[in-house]
């Protein structure tokens, strides 16, 4: 069974960036801060091209989407330059959550024929890690997450997990949704001709009013949005016999 | 018949408190091999805030003492117990469903499940079935439709109100404190849950976990966390479990150290691994990324060993030394033990 894989890519706040909350404390401030594909977004475009590039199951395509403003484009394009071979872009001037993304992308899947579904585990700005799991819940496939070893031979997918305490491996069939870890793979740097080629990939643009039928309203009405209560911290010590007696009068030992 | 009188029950408390709407919680718990995980007991005590009634569910084989234990937490006033090893694994794909059955039965305004490894790989799914916005990682209840939760690796806190008929919500452990394990007093009535005999098409081939006699990392009190400064596997295993050890802590480790091969990935504190928040975090070696602080920073006592004395760790250290590891630790473990 050839592989047709959709990969879900999200732009978010560069993440070594440290965030900051807007004066009005209804967001964080996004204008003039520095975006990239969510760390984990990488890894998943990296599984895609690596499966391909195993050879052991045929790869029919690598499709990447990404729902958001028109900035997401670039990111579809360093997912292209990464190897995906076209991409997608649902055009949506609000911020779209995790049940809305993840009815969008049961459409692409049964528009575009999908057999394989691979996302991050979690995006670095909401950190809600939900879309994964919500998408094989509407598609009714079985679901593999937080992923740190994918093996695909015909139709069967096993799959390793991190989970509490250790790892665990779970075997499946195709159709599946998998969810990356950091531990998945390293991704590739994107090389300039790559990155030239990738200008000329298909990339085909659509918007939320092509996906009329698909309730995308918010649920979650944010009411504030504030900074974490700060921390004293910046005490510094001598030497041992200052530490252990600090931490005595802290009452931690 | 048993679904009429509970409706009743529920009629009389909102005559008795006109205003409040018939408030009631379903509070999923995680077992294993028969015994409650004892991190997911705080989800008990975040449904409880929520006011109404509490009811848990547990589900696998050998769920008699699990059951038993939460029948006994404080304000649970029952236990939905589903016997059948379709749900030992906690798969999602049989699972999930079990769950939607059981809160569509109960008629629950709220469903709550811990944010562990099991409520992330669950709950979303439930959340799906049920056409719901599940509110991830709450770290406080605000009333019962409003919810705080960090957000950018905890860089920002975000208060939000569910719209959603049903809310859906995934606690922070950490953030909710326990009822006592050995609690007595209550004794809620233990009944069998709904069981839709879900099958699930993922077949679950093994596990390998960490064994270790220490606390575990996300309930210990104490946790010593070694970063890339030990610079070896080696030296992490001879520096950090002696003083781990000697101060009765979980060990813990930054990305760096987990990328590098000197701990278990399952040890890893941070955005993306576990969230602590002990009595004492001791930072061993470890820069304090922002991914790395969001993991820890709720910590009690904060304390950090360090050669670089611009390393931000220093930023959030109660106490923080600027030294060499290699001659720090073996001194401090020695003090400690002392």
């Amino acid at each position: 069974m050839s592989l047709r894989i959709l990969v879900p890519v999200k732009r978010v706040i560069d993440y070594a960036v440290k965030p900051r909350v807007n004066k009005a404390q209804t967001a964080v401030e996004t204008e003039g801060v520095k975006h990239s594909m969510n760390p984990f977004d990488e890894l998943a475009v990296e599984e895609a091209v690596r499966l391909r590039e195993r050879k052991k199951s045929p790869v029919e395509d690598i499709l990447a989407i990404s729902a958001g403003s028109s900035k997401a484009i670039d990111t579809l394009r360093t997912a292209m330059a990464m190897g995906a071979d076209r991409g997608l872009h649902i055009e949506s001037m609000s911020e779209l959550e995790p049940l809305s993304v993840a009815k969008l992308l049961r459409q692409v899947v049964q528009d575009e024929k999908r057999n394989l579904v691979i996302l991050g585990k979690q995006s670095i700005d909401d950190d809600a890690s939900q879309t994964g799991v919500m998408l094989a819940g509407l598609l009714n496939w079985p679901q593999a997450t937080c992923a740190s070893k994918v093996e695909i031979e015909g139709e069967t997918c096993t799959v390793t997990r991190e989970v509490d305490g250790g790892v665990e491996t779970i075997k499946a069939k195709l159709p599946m949704v998998i969810t990356t870890d950091l531990r998945l793979n390293e991704p590739r740097y994107t090389t300039l001709p790559n990155i030239m080629k990738a200008k000329k990939k298909p990339l085909e643009k659509k918007t939320l009013k092509d996906y009329g039928g698909i309730d995308v309203a918010k649920r979650l009405e944010t009411l504030k949005v504030t900074d974490p209560p700060p921390r004293k911290g910046g005490d510094k010590v001598e030497n041992v016999d200052g530490l252990v007696s600090k931490l005595k009068e802290l009452g931690a030992i | 018949m048993l679904s009429r009188t509970f409706v009743r029950a529920r009629a009389t408390f909102s005559v008795r408190f006109p205003g409040r709407t018939n408030l009631s919680t379903l509070a999923v718990l995680e077992q294993n091999n028969g015994a409650l995980n004892p991190s997911s007991l705080s989800t008990l005590t975040a449904a409880r805030q929520l006011g109404g009634e509490v009811h848990a569910l547990v589900a696998g084989i050998n769920t008699e003492n699990a059951a038993a234990t939460a029948a006994k937490v404080k304000g649970v006033s029952k236990v939905l117990q589903v016997q059948n090893e379709a749900y030992e694994r906690g798969l999602p794909e049989s699972f999930a469903p079990m769950v939607k059955a059981n809160a569509e039965k109960g008629g629950y305004t709220h469903i709550l499940a811990g944010h562990s490894a099991f409520g992330k790989n669950v709950m979303p799914r439930v959340a799906a079935l049920m056409d719901l916005q599940m509110v991830s990682d709450a770290i406080k209840m605000d009333g019962n439709e409003e919810f705080t939760r960090p957000i950018y690796a905890g860089n920002a806190i975000l208060s939000i109100k569910s719209t959603d008929k049903v809310k859906l919500v995934t606690v922070r452990g950490t953030a909710f404190q326990a009822p006592p394990e050995d609690a007595e007093g209550n004794n809620a009535p233990v009944e069998a849950g709904e069981d839709p005999k879900a099958s699930s098409p993922t077949e679950w081939v093994g596990e390998e976990l960490s064994t270790s006699t220490r606390p575990d990392l996300s309930t210990a009190s104490r946790v010593v966390s070694g970063g890339r400064g030990l610079k070896s596997k080696e030296e992490f295993d001879r520096l950090i479990p002696p003083l781990a050890d000697a101060l009765g802590a979980a060990i813990g480790a930054s990305r760096a150290a987990v990328d590098s091969g000197f701990a278990d990935n399952s040890l890893q504190v941070g955005q993306t691994g576990k969230n602590v928040a002990p009595q004492l975090y001791f930072a061993a070696g470890i820069s304090g990324a922002i991914q790395h602080l969001a993991g820890m920073k709720d910590s009690k006592v904060i304390a950090c060993v360090n050669k670089d004395a611009d390393a931000p760790i220093f930023q959030v250290a109660d106490a923080g030394l600027v030294g060499d590891l290699f001659e720090v630790l073996p001194e401090l473990t020695n003090k400690v033990k002392q």
